[in-house]
C-alpha cells in the first residue's frame, strides 16, 4: 500500500510518501507565488526518490493553510487532524501535539489512536509563529540559523514589548542602539514566542507526552524557551517539518484501505 | 509627484514626503516666549515651534533608527533658515514613542496628553473625541473643552490597522502612499474586509486575494475597510462624542477617514486651511507639546 500526503504550508510545501506506513520519501519546496506548481514539483521529486510513478500511489491526501490549491489530491484533512495522527505515529505516548509553522501555530490534544480530541489555533497573530523569529533575525542582523545558539548563551532576557512583531522590531532597534547584548535580545524573542505558544497548550491542559512539530521545532532556542515555560520534556521527531505531510499520508493510507 | 527611490534606484512606494513650513510674515524676534514640541513617533518625527503660543514653523520627517538623532534633526529642520538657534528656545517638551530620548527637551509628556491639547488648538474647544492614527499605534482619546484628557484607549498589544500596515500594502501593490486613499475609493462596490489586519500577515493575505483575481483597488479597499473597523471599535469602546476629529499620519488618508466616518455615522471636523493657519493634524502631538512647553515655562517664571 503506497500513499502520499501533501502539506500546503504558507511558506513551504511538503510531501511525504509512505509504503505500508513506513516513510520512503520526503520532499519540500518553497510555496512562492504558485503553490500548486511548487507542490507538483515536490511530489515529483519525492516520487523520483522513491523510484515510483504517480500511478503507484493509491491515495493522496492534502492538508495545510493552502489546501484548496493542492494538486491531484484524492481527499483533504484538517491540519489538526494531520498533526494528531503524525504525533501519535512518531511517539505512541503523544497526547498533545504542538505545531509551530511559519505563519500559524496550533496545539492539538489527541488520544492514543492519534485522533484529535480538542485544539487551539493561532493564525491571526504573527508573534506566535516562525515569522517572528525571521523578522527579529533581520532586525538583529544575524542569520536565522544563528538565533537559537545566540539565545542559548544568554542568562537573562532583554525587556521588550513582544506582544507584537512590529512593536518588538522597534524595541530591538532601540536596544541595539543601547548596545544591549544580542544574546539577551534573542532570548527575549524566544521567551515571548514560547509564552504565546504555551498559552495555547495551557488552554488544553498539560497532557503528556508533549510532541513538537513544524519547521520551528528545529530551532533550539525556541525549544529551550518552551521547555522552560511548560516545565515539561518535549519530544521532537527527527524531521518535524514533514509532520503534517506524514499525518496526511497516514490518513490517505487508511482511506485507501477502507475503499478496497 | 516626486518619485521616491532608494539607493538601488528601486521606487519605494511606501515612502511618504517629508515637509516643513514657516508661517509667512511672522517674526520670532518680536515674540516674548518661544517654545518647541518634538514628537518622536515610531515612524515619523514632528517638530513645532511656537511664538507666544502661535504657530511659527513646523517640520515632519521620517524617524531614523536612533530616536535622539531624529529629534535633533527634525527640530533643526524646523529652525532652518530662520536665524533661530536652540538657545532661543525658552522651553522644549518631548513627546511620542521616543519621548525619553529627546536630548534637548526640558520635559517629556505623553503623546496622549499632547494630542488632545493639539486637537484643542487646531479645532477649538468643541472637540471631545480624537482619533490619532500613527505609524504603529491607534489611539482613541476623549477630552474636555480645555483639551485635557478624560479617558483614552490604545492598541498597546498589536500594531494591526496602523500606518505601518498601509506602507506594506502600498509597497506590495506599487501605489504611492499619498495616492492609496483615493485609489481605494475608486471601487464600484466595497469588498469584504480582509480577515487579519496584522501588519506581518498583510502581505500574505493581499497576495492571496490578488492571486484569486482581485484588482489592486479591491485589495486596498478590503484592507482599509478592516483597518477602519478596528479604529471604529476602539472609538466606540471609549465612546464617541461630538465634535470628532482625526490626527496623525492617517488623517491625510481619505480612504481611511471616509470609511471610519461611514462606520461611525459621524463626520470629522474638516482640516483647517494649512497655509493660513499652519495647523497640520499630522503635527497635533508636537503642537500640544509646544503649548505645554509654553505653560510650563510661564509657570517656571512665576516661581
Amino acid at each position: 500500500m503506497i500513499s502520499a500526503g501533501i502539506d500546503m504550508g504558507t511558506q513551504r510545501v511538503k510531501v511525504a510518501i509512505l509504503k505500508d506506513k513506513q516513510i520512503i520519501a520526503q520532499s519540500q519546496q518553497f510555496s512562492g507565488f504558485e503553490p500548486t506548481k511548487a507542490a507538483e514539483q515536490a511530489l515529483e521529486e519525492a516520487l523520483k526518490k522513491a523510484n515510483l510513478s504517480r500511478e503507484d500511489i493509491q491515495h493522496v491526501t492534502a492538508t495545510g493553510a493552502g489546501v484548496n490549491m493542492a494538486p491531484s489530491a484524492d481527499s483533504t484533512v484538517s491540519m489538526m487532524g494531520a498533526d494528531a495522527r503524525a504525533g501519535a505515529y512518531f511517539f505512541s505516548s503523544a497526547r498533545t501535539v504542538i505545531d509551530v509553522g511559519a505563519e500559524d501555530a496550533r496545539a492539538v490534544k489527541c488520544d492514543e489512536r492519534g485522533v484529535m480530541v480538542d485544539f487551539v489555533v493561532n493564525a491571526r497573530c504573527a508573534a506566535g509563529a516562525g515569522t517572528f523569529i525571521e523578522a527579529m533575525a533581520r532586525a538583529l542582523e544575524v542569520e536565522l540559523e544563528d538565533m537559537g545558539s545566540l539565545s542559548l548563551k544568554a542568562e537573562r532576557a532583554s525587556p521588550i514589548n513582544a506582544s507584537c512583531v512590529i512593536f518588538a522590531e522597534s524595541d530591538v532597534v532601540s536596544l541595539i542602539h543601547r548596545e544591549e547584548p544580542k544574546t539577551e535580545i534573542a532570548r527575549a524573542i524566544f521567551d515571548a514566542m514560547a509564552e504565546r505558544v504555551a498559552s495555547m497548550v495551557l488552554r488544553l491542559g498539560i497532557n503528556q507526552d508533549i510532541v513538537l512539530v513544524g519547521g520551528v521545532a528545529k530551532d533550539s532556542g525556541f525549544v529551550a524557551s518552551l521547555k522552560r515555560r511548560l516545565g515539561t520534556e518535549i519530544l521532537i521527531p527527527e524531521e518535524p517539518i514533514f509532520a503534517g505531510a506524514v499525518g496526511a499520508a497516514l490518513i490517505a493510507a487508511k482511506r485507501a484501505a477502507r475503499r478496497q | 509627484m516626486k518619485k521616491m527611490e532608494n539607493k538601488e534606484g528601486k521606487q519605494e512606494y511606501w515612502r511618504w514626503l517629508e515637509y516643513r513650513s514657516v508661517m509667512p510674515g511672522k517674526n520670532w524676534q518680536n515674540a516674548e516666549i518661544i517654545t518647541a514640541g518634538v514628537d518622536v513617533g515610531s515612524v515619523g518625527s514632528k517638530a513645532v515651534i511656537m511664538a507666544d503660543g502661535e504657530m511659527y514653523s513646523w517640520s515632519v520627517m521620517r524617524t531614523g533608527s536612533n530616536s535622539s538623532d531624529s529629534a535633533k534633526k527634525v527640530l533643526g529642520w524646523a529652525m532652518e533658515d530662520t536665524g533661530m538657534t536652540l538657545k532661543d528656545l525658552n522651553y522644549i517638551v518631548g513627546t511620542g514613542y521616543g519621548r525619553v530620548n529627546v536630548p534637548m527637551a526640558n520635559r517629556a509628556i505623553t503623546e496622549i496628553a499632547c494630542h488632545a491639547k493639539g486637537a484643542n488648538y487646531i479645532w477649538g474647544p468643541t472637540v471631545r473625541t480624537v482619533l490619532d492614527v500613527g505609524g504603529q499605534d491607534v489611539k482613541a482619546i476623549r477630552c474636555d473643552e480645555t483639551g485635557k484628557v478624560v479617558s483614552f484607549l490604545m492598541n498597546d498589544k498589536c500594531a494591526a490597522g496602523t500606518g505601518r500596515g498601509m506602507e506594506v500594502i502600498a509597497d506590495l501593490l506599487k501605489i504611492p502612499i499619498e495616492d492609496v486613499g483615493k485609489v481605494s475609493l475608486s471601487v464600484t462596490e466595497e469588498p469584504k474586509p480582509v480577515s487579519s489586519t496584522c501588519v506581518v500577515f498583510a502581505k500574505t493575505e493581499a497576495v492571496g486575494l490578488l492571486r484569486k483575481g482581485w484588482s489592486k483597488e479591491q485589495v486596498l479597499a478590503a484592507y482599509m475597510r478592516a483597518m477602519a473597523i478596528r479604529m471604529s471599535e476602539l472609538i466606540e469602546k471609549v465612546g464617541c462624542e461630538r465634535d470628532f476629529v482625526i490626527t496623525g499620519g492617517q488623517s491625510k488618508n481619505i480612504g481611511i477617514v471616509s470609511r471610519v466616518e461611514n462606520i461611525l455615522g459621524i463626520k470629522r471636523l474638516p482640516v483647517p486651511n494649512l497655509e493660513q493657519t499652519g495647523r497640520d493634524p499630522v503635527s497635533a502631538g508636537a503642537m500640544g507639546a509646544a503649548l505645554y512647553a509654553k505653560a510650563l515655562y510661564e509657570k517656571s517664571l512665576k516661581r
